[in-house]
């Protein structure tokens, strides 16, 4: 919503407003987008539709694209043309062909820089306060931590970006989430917005752009901020954001492509006024103290079926609603859980680290910590799955490949890998997984996989003990 | 893209709220180059059982979907619209959509209508069962009329229902502001002159 200049303002008026291109006379808004980011899978039907067409990209140098969603994670050596898979191989030589003939910036299979595409945004500095970023894959708000107006897409959307730069828009409502306090030891980012979305539920943010605020979110690193931003859409948000300040500056001060000198100088005094007003106000302010939040796993199969670790499985005879009850009966049935038993103790058959909501070089870093020495127990099968190359190579240089491979983890090549399962990284089904991914739908990590969703420690100590437990304690 | 005034056509109730795209059409489905072809893979998972709503008659032949509250959640994936239609399923009521999803249907001639639980949950009522299955929307008088009951007034964005009635081209449309557009982005090149083009080769 546009407001007039004088009146207080929230952070994402104020982004939304200098990006707002023209209105029609019938009230049509084109926004402006500055970053379009594309992947191989919901692409190639609007590159389609512009060959239809005879149209050209308008700014192909304010796109990016990259392959992330089906590529495979291992014996990568032989590049596109060696990728198993017919039709993921075709895809993604479908978006070499096209970024060739459109003449877009593209990061190649092969390249140090290749990764999910909301990692590398961020890595590679293209990912700057007050812009607005979009991409056919809903979790674009995963760029909201620096300030961003981002969100996914879908594929005609695309088109519309690529054709003109700028997409149709309704206005969208605000919602603050504050965070009263600092998280505790061993309760992260992933906890805390799976504590949202259980209060709030999957639904509980539909239409509105939430700004996340208050000392527990300032109190986060950028990689913290970028989980809590990314699974905002996992309540159902248009968007999330977080007001950038000097650990976003930094951040983009020691990134690839980010301004420099004076232009970084220029941009950091706008970027400091990119700020909710005193007096703004926010349609809906859902408040939570930090010291509420404790590690959490889902049980069921949305991402609002989450509890605390130390919490049990729901129980349907206590639901009265008849059809919320059938629902959770479906749900437990699925996930093959007993009501009223204990989340903690629960065996898992596989563990997936990794994905655009944890698969950063401090997940893995959280993740390998929890090694100590212990192996991966007998029958887990762990995948670490470095966000991008760049996020790999950092890792390496660590030490944390062979910290993982020793303990008898995986050690992959970039992707989304497992956690939508695309690519040859699928649960078989049956086989129920601790994953640091955002969705835990049937299905979604493999036909019948069974996904329990929660932090990178969380899942590794899944994997050393073999059962979900409270890593606090292991 | 085709215009939509008036469904007249069988609806399926699907009494499950959250319905993800993912369950619409699963991620192994994305596979492809085209819109075309993914109607038999929609609901895949739900349609192994024979029992499902979509796989018996009259419903099979499904036109309207029926379900509840947060339909589309999840993945943002056109492909879960373009397999509804490609089905043959042009219209879903529910209580409540995700955003991207009820975007996405309208970029496709998709008519998806929110209206109350308590109201969502009679229809559904009505076409369980085969006799009064059939539904009409008329888009223009903005009604749902069930063959077994009363016509149920629908709410949508003024914009969009002109755009479905005449079936535009929003690319063409927008595409005819590019005096505007230039203009902005002139504008802009000198308030925010810091966010450039993206070079690669400065890697």
């Amino acid at each position: 919503m546009m407001t007039q200049s004088g009146k207080p303002r929230l952070l994402f008026e104020k982004v939304w407003a200098a990006h707002v291109a023209t209105v029609a006379e019938d009230g049509t808004l084109l926004l402006y987008i500055d970053r379009h980011l594309v992947n191989e899978v919901t692409s190639p039907q609007a590159f389609e539709g512009l060959r239809i067409a005879g149209r050209k990209v308008r700014r192909p140098e304010l796109t990016i694209a990259v392959a992330d969603h089906n590529v495979p994670t291992d014996n990568r050596a032989g590049g596109v043309a060696a990728i198993a898979e017919t039709e993921s191989r075709l895809q993604v030589e479908t978006l070499e062909a096209n970024v060739a003939e459109f003449g877009i910036p593209y990061v190649p299979l092969l390249s140090q820089y290749q990764g999910i595409v909301h990692i590398i945004g961020p890595e590679l500095g293209l990912t700057l306060p007050g812009t607005t970023i979009v991409c056919g894959d809903s979790h674009t708000s995963t760029h909201g931590a620096f300030g961003a107006l981002a969100f996914g897409i879908g594929t005609s959307e695309a088109e519309h970006v690529l054709a003109t730069q700028t997409l149709l828009q309704q206005p969208a409502r605000s919602m603050l989430v504050r965070i009263n306090n600092r998280l505790g030891a061993g309760v992260t980012a992933k906890d805390l917005v799976l504590y949202l979305i259980g209060k709030i539920g999957t639904g509980g943010a539909t239409g509105h752009v939430i700004e996340y605020a208050g000392e527990g979110v300032t109190a986060l690193d950028m990689a913290g901020r970028m989980t809590l931003c990314n699974m905002s859409i996992e309540a159902g948000a248009r968007a999330g954001m977080i007001a950038p300040d000097d650990k976003t500056f930094e951040w983009l001060a020691a990134t690839p492509l980010a301004p420099k000198g004076e232009a970084f100088e220029h941009a950091k005094a706008h970027w400091r006024t990119l700020q909710s007003d005193e007096g703004a106000e926010y349609d809906r302010v859902v408040t939570i103290d930090a010291h509420d939040v404790a590690p959490m796993v889902t049980w069921g199969t949305n991402p609002e079926a989450v509890t605390t670790i130390d919490g049990t499985i729901p129980d349907p005879a206590t639901v009265a609603d008849e059809s919320k009850r059938k629902q959770l009966e479906t749900m437990l049935a699925y996930m093959d859980l007993k009501p009223g038993s204990f989340i903690a103790g629960t065996p898992v058959d596989m563990v997936f680290i990794g994905s655009c909501t944890n698969g950063r070089i401090e997940d893995l870093r959280a993740a390998a910590a929890m090694i100590d020495g212990r192996k991966v127990a007998r029958g887990v099968r762990a995948l670490v799955v470095p966000g991008s190359g760049q996020v790999k190579a950092a890792a390496e240089a660590e030490g944390l490949d062979t910290m993982f491979t020793d303990a008898g983890f995986e050690w992959r090549d970039a992707g989304c890998s497992m956690c939508l399962g695309m690519n040859p990284d699928q649960l078989t089904p049956g086989q129920r997984c601790a994953s640091t991914s955002n969705r835990n739908f049937e299905g979604r990590q493999g036909p019948g996989g069974r996904t329990h969703l929660m932090s990178p420690a969380m899942a590794a100590a899944a994997a050393l003990s073999g059962c979900i437990i409270d890593a606090r304690e292991f | 893209m085709e215009p939509l005034t008036r469904i007249e056509a069988i609806a399926a109730p699907l009494p499950v709220a959250n319905v993800d795209t993912d369950k619409i059409l699963a991620g192994r489905f994305l596979k492809t180059t085209t819109r075309e072809g993914l109607g038999e893979k929609l609901f895949w998972t739900l349609r192994q059982d024979q029992g499902f709503i979509l796989n018996r008659a009259p419903w099979n032949e499904a036109g309207i979907l029926i379900a509840l509250d947060n339909f589309g959640c999840g993945s943002s994936r056109e492909h879960a619209p373009w397999a509804l239609l490609d089905f043959g399923i042009r219209c879903i009521i529910a209580p409540s959509f995700a955003d991207i999803f009820y975007n996405n249907c309208f970029k496709n001639g998709m008519l998806p209508i929110a209206l109350n639980d308590t109201v969502v949950r009679r229809l559904m009522q009505l076409v369980s069962n085969p006799d009064t299955a059939m539904v009409t929307i008329d888009l223009k008088s903005q009604l749902v009329t069930p063959s077994g009951g009363p016509s149920i007034r629908f709410e949508i964005d003024h914009g969009r229902k002109q755009d479905l009635l005449k079936g535009v081209d929003e690319i063409s449309r927008s595409m005819q502001m590019e005096t505007q557009i230039a203009a902005y982005e002139h504008q802009r090149s000198i308030e925010a002159p810091w966010i450039e083009g993206i070079d690669l080769a400065r890697l």
